[in-house]
């Protein structure tokens, strides 16, 4: 009988201990936002792509980790010499998570639904050169374009451009069914979407067997959660004054990359206040960026002087034209006549980079004369009054989407940019075919906007994301909005 | 007379927080609308008294003129509901039993059954966030709780023989309610107000907290505890010091209402000698 105890002990002793063991198969990510909804052809919101891109649904080309575009469902394609016709071969014995097979048919209904006169799609733009969609059999797909379009293959890795089942198409948006090698499992609202293995994916296997998103939207308790193992990476931590405490500590790696998010100074061009070029280049004048930088993101971030990713190839630096010179932003009001003083709203999304950049830009504004009211919105006021009802001087907000400088082409956007110059340039841009004349297209319309003063450049967000050390394969930057775990792994 | 413990530690309390507010009209060691990024987050010293926040403030300076926010607030709305709860407190006791005492009196279960927050809310969804929105959530809350006290209190007095007489000698309810109920209630009143005025700070700092109250870049107690506390793991002392302000300008208003009410009630006044 004595030897009862101790053999209790071991066995007691080896049931704990055997969870240390098995090998790790699962991953939690947090996100600071949860998604409206799960289809990335129905909606806007990074959170969608954060959670299916690439994991639960693909389209014919993908984005990869360093932002190169490579095959997805397409194997291959060929262009025609005039630049119009696209001919993708597609690939093979891939079915959708609800057991259907993929094919051309498929394609079809997707991009047509997608660039259709009613489509809600977020991105339309992305389809609009094409003239035509047709099936050549099952395998093979062409699209006709009624312009050549240098950035289309890039076009349709967006996760706007997903292919869907059309079978199921309708309930996307709470029962994604995709080609992706995780399928959707459940969504608890306000808490987490679970995915599980897709054991029939047709491309190379992936090592987790289920993976979770977790939605926790405030800083303090991201950083509870992370510490107490809850979640095991945050790909977009909100809190960058806590960065220097995972640094320290060895079961955290703190990973910092780039993002496509420039952070402006959004200005209400169309604002009786602002309308004159010269009191938006004495705000530009007034701000400097390295404080905003230092005080809001903790040093975490790029300074910007234009729209534009300063990771990009065609990028060029133009900080310089609105450097920080207070006596020059006085005298250029002096000059624009509003010397007696200027009175603007800030009205501030709750991001920790707007509110606290937004108390800095305010303290920076007054030491040259200019006043402003600060008012802290919520997302859903901040979309109302700001994005949609322009009802607004100044506000702050990061404009994540890759290559967006488009947006200046449209004059009913929220900042009210009303340049035919630009649309010129734009459409120049879509037509254009040869590298080198878009990059200098490109890099004009980057200036023009840095002349025409029309927002205050200040940043480019930093990725900065925490994950547990073993945990090897996460995207480092964000070439697109997406959390790709297709590489991600546990080591030893 | 010898004053209560309480009264005296309650009254010293609010006295200093009252002197650094006043003083913080004149003088304060830093401004604190001017940022100073490169000396963010720095421990306490002789230079800064409980160091600097993230932007480079002096945190002293801030509890100091944070204080005109919370103690401003808390006054006007606890005078709001002095102004409106008494008379309607007054007027219920008067005419007790009366459908209008009914009337007033149900008017008020409806508003303390509402929270404050929630009036908050719909104020800002109307008005915008402001200081002002606080003040009418806060004072709105009032108005019931001091309508109920006067209503009591008022009650108990209506059924002495002074008040007889003064109806034989022919007074009506409204000069006997003013000459009569009024200063024989007012000890109570005072009570309660100083200790709706703690309630009022912490309800301040509260909506402050969750971005309802004053906007910055103007410093309330509420937003520095809000704004710190992603910070709280390397830089305690950010929110640390607003917390304790906090409690012990509530404690200490609590405190003097206690020793206050001690001191006036005739009943405890044997006791204490």
């Amino acid at each position: 009988m004595k030897i009862l105890k101790p053999l209790f002990a071991i066995i007691i002793t080896l049931m704990w201990m055997s969870p240390l063991y098995a090998e790790k198969n699962s991953v939690v990510i947090g996100m600071q936002l949860e998604p409206p909804n799960l289809d990335p052809t129905g909606g806007a919101a990074a959170a969608i792509d954060e959670v299916v891109y690439s994991n639960v649904y693909e389209g014919l080309t993908r984005f990869r980790a360093d932002g190169s575009v490579t095959p997805g469902l397409a194997k291959s394609w060929t262009i025609s010499d005039d630049g119009l016709v696209y001919t993708f071969q597609l690939q093979e014995n891939v079915k959708f998570h609800n057991g259907s097979d993929f094919d051309a048919s498929d394609v079809k209904f997707s991009i047509d639904r997608a660039r259709d006169e009613n489509s809600t799609n977020a991105q339309k733009g992305l389809f609009k050169g094409i003239s035509s969609v047709d099936v050549v059999n099952s395998s093979v797909i062409k699209i006709t374009l009624s312009n050549p379009n240098g950035g289309f293959i890039r076009n349709l890795a967006w996760g706007d451009a997903i292919i869907l089942d059309p079978d199921t198409a309708n309930s996307a948006a709470s029962e994604p069914n995709g080609t992706g090698p995780f399928k959707f499992s459940k969504w608890v609202k306000g808490d987490r979407v679970e995915l599980v293995k897709n054991n029939d994916y047709w491309g190379e296997a992936i090592s987790l067997e289920k993976a979770s998103f977790k939605f926790i939207s405030d800083p303090t308790a991201a950083f509870a959660a992370l510490m107490a193992g809850d979640v095991d990476a945050f790909p977009v931590y909100p809190a960058p004054e806590t960065l220097a405490q995972f640094e320290a500590d060895p079961n955290f790696n703190v990973i910092v990359g780039s993002t496509e998010g420039e952070t402006i100074l959004s200005t209400n061009n169309k604002s009786e206040k602002l309308k004159d070029v010269r009191v938006r280049k004495a705000i530009a004048h007034a701000i400097n960026r390295q404080a905003i930088v230092d005080g809001a993101m903790f040093g975490f971030g790029t300074p910007i002087g234009t729209h534009f990713a300063p990771h990009h190839p065609d990028y060029i630096d133009l900080t310089s034209q609105s450097n920080y010179d207070p006596e020059k932003s006085k005298s250029l009001l002096l000059e624009a006549g509003v010397s007696d003083g200027l009175n603007l709203s800030l009205k501030l999304p709750p991001p920790s980079y707007a509110r606290r950049g937004g108390e800095i830009i305010a303290s920076q504004l007054r030491e040259v004369g200019i006043e402003t009211k600060i008012e802290n919105l919520e997302w859903a006021q901040w979309l109302e009054q700001v994005f949609k009802g322009k009802d607004y001087d100044l506000t702050i907000v990061s404009h994540t989407e890759p290559m967006d400088i488009g947006i200046y082409g449209n004059p009913s956007y929220y900042f009210q940019y009303d340049s035919q110059e630009f649309r010129n340039l734009m459409d120049a841009l879509n037509l254009e075919t040869n590298d080198q004349e878009r990059s200098r297209i490109l890099k004009n319309a980057q200036k023009l906007i840095a002349d025409d003063y029309v927002n205050g450049y200040l940043f480019q967000l930093a990725k900065t994301g925490v994950a547990n050390s073993k945990l090897v394969g996460l995207w480092k930057n964000s070439p697109t909005q997406a959390n790709d775990l297709t590489g991600v792994s546990w080591s030893n | 007379m010898k004053f209560p413990i309480s009264f005296i530690l309650g009254f010293l309390l609010s006295l200093f927080f009252l002197a650094i507010t006043v003083i913080s009209f004149f003088w304060v060691p830093y401004d604190v609308e001017t940022l100073n990024i490169t000396n963010r987050l720095m421990e306490p010293s002789f230079e800064n008294l409980l160091g600097t926040d993230h932007f480079g403030r002096d945190i002293f300076s801030m509890i100091m003129i944070g204080g005109q926010t919370s103690l401003s607030v808390a006054l006007i709305a606890v005078g709001l509901g002095l102004f409106f709860g008494v008379p309607l407190g007054l007027i219920s006791a008067s005419w007790r039993g009366s459908l209008l005492d009914d009337i007033i009196m149900r008017g008020n279960d409806l508003i303390f059954a509402f929270p404050s927050l929630v009036i908050a809310i719909l104020i800002t969804a109307v008005f915008g966030p402001s200081a002002l929105n606080a003040i009418l959530a806060i004072g709105i809350f009032n108005i019931p709780v001091f309508a109920r006290v006067t209503r009591g209190a008022a009650i108990s007095i209506w059924t002495l023989a002074f008040i007889s007489s003064a109806r034989i000698a022919g007074k009506g309810s409204f000069r006997i309610s003013l000459e009569h109920i009024l200063p024989n209630i007012l000890n109570l009143l005072i009570v309660q107000g100083s200790i709706q005025f703690s309630l009022g700070i912490l309800a301040e700092a509260g909506l402050s907290y969750v971005g309802l109250g004053v906007q910055p870049p103007t410093p309330s107690w509420g937003r520095m505890l809000a704004d710190s506390q992603t910070m709280i793991s390397f830089a305690p002392n950010l929110a640390l010091f607003p917390g304790i302000t906090i409690i012990l300008a509530v404690l200490g208003l609590n405190l003097l209402g206690d020793g206050t009410r001690d001191l006036i009630d005739p009943r405890l006044k044997d006791k204490i000698k």
